[in-house]
């Protein structure tokens, strides 16, 4: 045995990044090889471009065998959508956007009187599931993120209308995904299932990956509301009684003006961000995002109706 | 840092969730929103002190409840050690849930509660822990303080349990522990109420286990995923073949069989998913392989070292089954099996025996097993695997069961040698 011991000891010890980015690189192949149209929801935000450096990774040096879905809730920071548009052009890759507004303007969706649209992406999302017949969606959720999410499993099947049911969850074992499904059904797929934030961070400084320039600090013209900041804009904010004021944010999380809050901060680079949550004592979603704090089970209510 | 799966496993109401939590909080791994939630919810509920089970049960059924549905995944760290816990629930009906999050766990902690001791549920765990082989089995009688923390108790259950798990073939107790998740007694610190207990606290056992090494000595296998063939200007003649090294290692130059084929190539060179050639392929790893011949190799294909021990090939499977589904699995019945990165359709020959939880004998000829229940299956596949057993390679000798008509997970499948059809 002393000749294969040798060889083994040489070797140097994977690190939890390699591991965690083989992991995603075996589920992304999985999805490649065992279904017909997958597509990658991809906002321009950090999990998503994340998930865009795993695929051209997994399929180097052939193209990426799928392309991306943007559902834009006509809400989004502008920032954020050029940078979406520069990368989808930069790779080649097929972009289709899913639009709120258009839904709204046609009618079939409408405003809820909180002005919030992040609820109203489902209907988008599922319309354009079913438009082009996508039987695979990559989702850039993770686990760590809320405790909804943690029970979810990397395949997660939908049924014909998009929906999740908790209760019936199918077993997932080792490393076998069952990508199975009769037609018009679907499978999100969610290959950082077991990232945290701070591991994206941190392949995020491995990898030297770009990232819109609103998650690093700068100043903005942003607004207090429900303990968080937000950016002022078109979109509904701020009212009367709410005052801006110019302050240093970043943020931790891209998504709907209305619901995304920025923390404040002076974290500039990627070594700073890190540095900052190494000392956080706050999740990711608990510092920016209004929407899940509607409820005790804000999440998992729209995870069953289909959001991402 | 080294990272630790675990799972946490017992009978409903042994305190799993309040386990979870208190190992959660006293790492000081719960942030403060998470906290401020649970407080509320526990208020909301007229309790007085934070239910830290709320932590973890995350969906608005199990809250309702009270009890834990699926497993939760919970991601926390120490100075020492990462951990990937699985919170797995206890009830019956959701045995399929509690598989589900054992079968990645190099070590699985397996509650009882002090005043019941082991239950049916206690040694149904015992059993999956058994058959997926998790290396490691930790025992942890909970609610001592219900038992004046009286150390003939916890001898009691300790034996009780260890008798047990050696009839159901786990080979070896990691340690037992006897605790009070509610109180906090040796989940983190080490309880002043149990001076009688020598050992470890939980949290410090999990910090210092051997954490299990890659399966770098086995032989060499790697199940192809998908053929990458760019045909681009800078590409033109590359193929390459996806997969993640199953185990062992692979170099340039080695000399290498394709299965079910057999035909025989040799390691060209490995692509670590960029320009970067490495030359080496170590278990664990997603690489692309390139081959010296051009044979048709194909999703489903298995690459060995030629030089190691072979897999076994063949159509007529033994394996133990534990049966997830609602509807009975019979002799007879049409399924689809995934091995690896290959789906074949397969017929049930027989049901050979099943696992009796309360004498822990397998039972002859059932012809048929019900939802959550252990036994062992033949099977004939369609078309020939390539496998080991799962005494061999925790990777290369698991498979499951699907529903061939709504594609649902119905079984996992661990495969015994073919020599043992002769035996059975
Ligand atoms: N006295 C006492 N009660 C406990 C202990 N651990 C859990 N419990 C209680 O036992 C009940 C079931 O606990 P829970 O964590 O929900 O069990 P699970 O079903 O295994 O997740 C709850 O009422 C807990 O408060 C303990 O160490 N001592």
């Amino acid at each position: 045995m002393t000749v294969a011991d040798g060889q083994t000891l040489s070797l140097p010890m994977p690190t939890n990044l390699d591991a965690l980015e083989s992991e995603a690189v075996h589920i992304m192949r999985e999805v490649a090889g065992e279904f017909e149209r997958p597509v990658l929801l991809f906002s321009g935000g950090k999990d998503s471009m994340l998930m865009l450096h795993l695929a051209r990774k997994a399929f180097w040096p052939a193209a990426v065998p799928f392309g991306l879905l943007h559902v834009d809730t006509g809400h989004n920071f502008q920032e954020v959508l050029d940078f979406r548009d520069r990368i989808a052009d930069a790779y080649g890759l097929r972009l289709a956007v899913a639009s709120v507004q258009a839904l709204i303007d046609a009618g079939t969706l409408r405003e809820r009187p909180d002005g919030t649209r992040n609820p109203l992406q489902t209907v988008a999302l599922l319309d354009a599931i079913a438009e082009h017949r996508f039987d695979a969606v990559f989702g850039g959720g993770r686990r760590d993120e809320e405790r909804a999410r943690a029970k979810e499993r990397v395949f997660s099947l939908r049924d014909e209308f998009g929906q999740w049911d908790p209760r019936r969850q199918r077993p997932e074992l080792w490393q076998l995904y069952n990508g199975r499904h009769r037609p018009g059904e679907h499978i999100r797929v969610f290959p950082l299932s077991n990232w945290t934030e701070l591991d994206v961070w941190r392949y995020v400084e491995q990898e030297e990956i770009e990232l819109p320039s609103i998650y690093y600090a700068h100043r903005r013209q942003v607004f207090r509301r429900n303990g968080m900041w937000l950016t002022a804009g078109d979109w509904g904010g701020p009212r009367n009684d709410e005052s801006v004021e110019n302050r240093v944010v970043r943020y931790r999380t891209v998504g709907d003006m209305s619901c995304t809050g920025a923390v404040e901060s002076t974290a500039v680079t990627v070594a700073e961000v890190i540095a900052e949550l190494e000392v956080s004592r706050i999740t990711e979603r608990g510092a920016t995002r209004a929407d899940d704090q509607l409820s005790e089970a804000a999440m998992e209510d729209r995870k069953r109706e289909g959001y991402f | 840092m080294e990272l630790l799966r675990l799972a946490t496993a017992g009978s409903v109401d042994d305190g799993k969730s309040t386990l979870v939590g208190r190992l959660l909080y006293d790492s000081k791994s719960v942030l403060v929103d998470q906290l401020a939630a649970v407080e509320r919810a526990s208020r909301d509920r007229g309790l007085e002190q934070a239910d830290l089970a709320l932590l973890t049960d995350g969906l608005r059924a199990e809250r309702e409840q009270g009890i834990t549905i699926d497993v939760a995944y919970r991601y926390f760290a120490t100075p020492r050690r990462r951990f990937v816990l699985a919170d797995t629930p206890g009830h019956v009906q959701y045995t399929r849930n509690m598989v589900s999050g054992a079968s990645n766990a190099e070590l699985i902690v397996v509650l009882v509660d002090a005043r019941s001791g082991v239950l049916e549920q206690t040694r149904r765990h015992l059993a999956v822990a058994a058959l997926l082989r998790v290396p490691q089995v930790v025992l942890v009688v909970n609610k001592m303080d219900l038992v004046d923390y009286s150390q003939a108790a916890f001898d009691e259950v300790d034996r009780a349990a260890r008798a047990c798990a050696a009839g159901l073939g786990v080979e070896e107790i990691t340690a037992a522990i006897p605790i009070s998740a509610l109180r906090g007694d040796n989940v983190v610190d080490r309880s002043r109420s149990m001076p009688w207990y020598q050992g470890p606290s939980l949290l410090e056992l999990l910090e210092t286990v051997p954490v299990a090494p890659r399966p770098t000595l086995e032989p060499a296998r790697f199940p192809v995923q998908y053929v990458l063939r760019p045909q681009t200007d800078t590409h033109r003649d590359y193929r390459g073949y996806a997969g993640q090294m199953a185990s062992g290692i692979l170099r340039a130059g080695d000399p290498v069989r394709i299965l079910p084929s057999g035909h025989v190539s040799s390691v060209a060179g490995v692509d670590r998913l960029d320009e970067t050639g490495v030359d080496v392929a170590v278990a664990g790893q997603s690489v692309t392989l390139r081959l010296t011949d051009h044979f048709d190799v194909a999703r489903g294909d298995l690459i060995v070292a030629a030089e190691e021990r072979a897999p076994h090939v063949g159509q007529d499977l033994l394996a133990t089954v534990c049966w997830l589904s609602d509807r009975p699995l019979r002799n007879r019945a049409r399924i689809l099996v995934k091995h690896m990165t290959r789906v074949v359709p397969a017929v049930v020959g027989e049901v050979v025996d099943r696992l009796d939880l309360a004498t822990l004998v397998p039972g002859g000829h059932p012809e048929s097993l019900e939802a959550n229940e252990i036994g062992r299956v033949r099977l004939r596949t369609a078309t020939p695997l390539a496998f080991d057993t799962y005494a061999e390679n925790r990777h290369t000798g698991c498979f499951l069961l699907i529903d061939a008509q709504d594609g649902t997970t119905i079984g996992a499948g661990m495969l015994s040698a073919p020599s043992d059809h002769a035996a059975v």
